[in-house]
């Protein structure tokens, strides 16, 4: 009733969980079985280790949070070495997260993923707002970002999605120039670049100045992009951005989404997830929905 | 194992304006909770906070399936959990966190405002165990040690204020028994700038010091990044690695 494919996965349910918000998935152990979700998207990981940005790296804002974590991560050697072995057998449809500050840095990581026989696909991070080089700097210019996918395409055989960031005047365009490029499917949005300032002690709350804004407050922008990407392009859509509920998961789902990620929410409720395909299963029969396809893009 | 969980409020109780207690009933078998160890409580009926409040377990009752949390009202979460009523439900994520270590033989423990919290679960623990630590508790004044009498009959007790209005006049590292080398382990919970003077004079004495860290948090358990300290060893989450850190492995963060 709830699978849905998106290029040459199968997900059994559309629910997946957004990279950064979901550790390695072990994190989660403790609360939920893994294997009722669609899939995972682990960690952003890059060439190297990376320590992040200073402390204080977050800030909660009205139905949000801001933060500016910076894609710290064990590096892609330590991830195939260490990690990979922990967390291949979970029985759900485990995506590695890429992220660089150069296209040989991206080629590279994606190259030595493609080597994992259980990772079927790689989100191609063009997106972080939180890094100084890179990261973002590719996603915002649609040259930059078809250059950057074509050449992960050359080296990278699997399912390549390519994540894409709301801090552009265009995602449309984006989303073409990776979908010409050889993007497999594309998942939106990345946070939004923001801004909080404590007035008390008259400075920013994030040692970064700025940083990503992600949570309930998001998602009515998120729903406007994954309904206007998914109108231009022909590859599947990935919607995320403040999905906290079944509802909201519909309403990306509607939009045009194939498959959605929870990110923030992770945070409120480790559960939220599970509750989620629940919700789901629940709306499909109350509305006497045999195949959720059937609901995917009706608006 | 990590557990979420609806709680019932089995007792609020005010300490001052600053503080309050809220006595927690699990509903089923609570899962062990080890001292230091922290929960993840979710804040409802308000826009203005959307993640969980970490908060340190003060006090168990494992046989009553209870544990009780200590609370200084600083911020829009902790303001909205103060009106919280005996009978209310709380959902609640434990036991978070890296904890204490119970395994020495004449501990001293300094803490300072709320971070007497944990102090009283360390301090049973080691009851438990036959050790008697010291316990010594610091504030700017009497009002700012919200808890006292509860700790008498696990150690030794003493207290000191900056304006001498409890136990002795000073800092809690000036007080008569904050001598470093008396003790095989110092472990001190409360504000940066006193554990970061007590970790330095354990580590000048060569002592074995654990410190607590309070850091914002999102998540709670290690997911999200956010609350990380600036160790030896690179950024460590608070909330998994943590909160409770080995002094030697903070030499940077000691400064």
């Amino acid at each position: 009733m709830l699978e849905v494919k998106v290029h040459n996965l199968t997900l059994k349910n559309p629910v997946m969980t957004a990279s950064g918000t979901f550790g390695y998935g072990e994190e989660f152990a403790d609360f939920i079985d893994i294997s009722r979700l669609g899939g995972i998207v682990v960690k952003g990981t890059t060439g190297e280790r990376r320590q992040g940005n200073p402390y204080p790296r977050m800030a909660e804002t009205p139905s949000g949070m801001l933060n500016a974590v910076g894609l710290q991560n064990v590096g892609v050697g330590n991830f195939c070495s260490n990690v990979y072995p922990r967390i291949k057998d979970m029985d759900t449809n485990i995506i590695v997260n890429v992220s660089g500050s150069s296209i040989e840095e991206y080629c590279s990581v994606a190259e030595q993923i493609d080597s994992l026989e259980n990772i079927p696909a790689i989100e191609l991070n063009i997106s972080c707002p939180n890094v100084k080089k890179g990261g973002m700097g590719f996603g915002t210019n649609p040259d930059m970002a078809a250059q950057v996918v074509a050449a992960v395409r050359k080296v990278y055989h699997k399912t390549l999605i390519v994540k894409l960031t709301p801090n552009v005047t265009s995602i449309v365009d984006i989303a073409k120039a990776v979908e010409q490029a050889g993007a497999d499917s594309v998942s939106l949005i990345n946070t939004m670049l923001g801004m909080a300032i404590d007035v008390e002690k008259q400075r920013p709350y994030l040692s970064t100045i700025t940083g990503g804004l992600s949570g309930p407050c998001v998602k009515p922008v998120a729903v406007r992009m994954v309904w206007q990407v998914s109108h231009a392009v022909q590859i599947p859509v990935i919607g995320l951005g403040g999905i906290c509920c079944a509802n909201d998961a519909l309403e990306f789902l509607m939009a045009g989404a194939k498959a959605i990620e929870v990110g923030t929410a992770n945070f409120m409720d480790p559960t939220v997830t599970v509750k989620i395909v629940e919700g789901l299963e629940d709306y499909c029969n109350r509305h006497g929905i045999k195949d959720i396809n059937e609901i995917i893009g009706i608006i | 194992m990590k557990q979420i969980a609806d709680f019932t409020i089995a007792k609020r109780e005010q300490l001052g304006e600053h503080y309050f207690t809220l006595t927690l009933q699990h509903p089923g078998n609570m899962e062990t909770i080890l001292p230091g160890q922290f929960v993840e409580i979710e804040v409802k009926g308000t826009r203005e906070v959307m993640l969980r409040r970490p908060i340190s377990i003060h006090d168990v009752d494992a046989e009553k399936g209870t544990m009780t949390l200590l609370i200084q009202i600083v911020g829009k979460g902790t303001r909205q959990l103060a009106t919280l009523k005996e009978g209310d439900k709380l959902n609640v994520i434990y036991p978070l966190g890296h904890g204490f270590a119970t395994d020495a033989k004449n501990p001293l423990l300094v803490g300072g405002g709320a971070g007497i919290a944990p102090l009283l679960h360390l301090a049973k623990c080691y009851n438990e165990k036959g050790v008697r630590p010291t316990i010594l508790l610091g504030g700017r004044n009497a009002n700012l040690i919200p808890v006292r009498d509860a700790f008498k009959p696990f150690g030794t007790l003493a207290f000191a204020t900056e304006d001498g209005s409890l136990g002795e006049k000073g800092l809690v590292t000036q007080h008569s028994l904050f001598q470093v080398s008396n003790y095989d382990l110092i472990q001190t919970c409360g504000p940066t700038p006193m554990m970061k003077a007590i970790a330095r004079e354990a580590l000048k004495a060569d002592v074995r010091c654990e410190v607590s860290l309070e850091n914002m948090m999102a998540c709670g358990i290690g997911a999200c990044l956010c609350c990380v300290c600036d160790t030896d060893e690179g950024h460590k989450c608070v909330c998994k690695e943590g909160p409770v850190f080995d002094a030697r492995k903070l030499t940077k963060w000691i400064g």
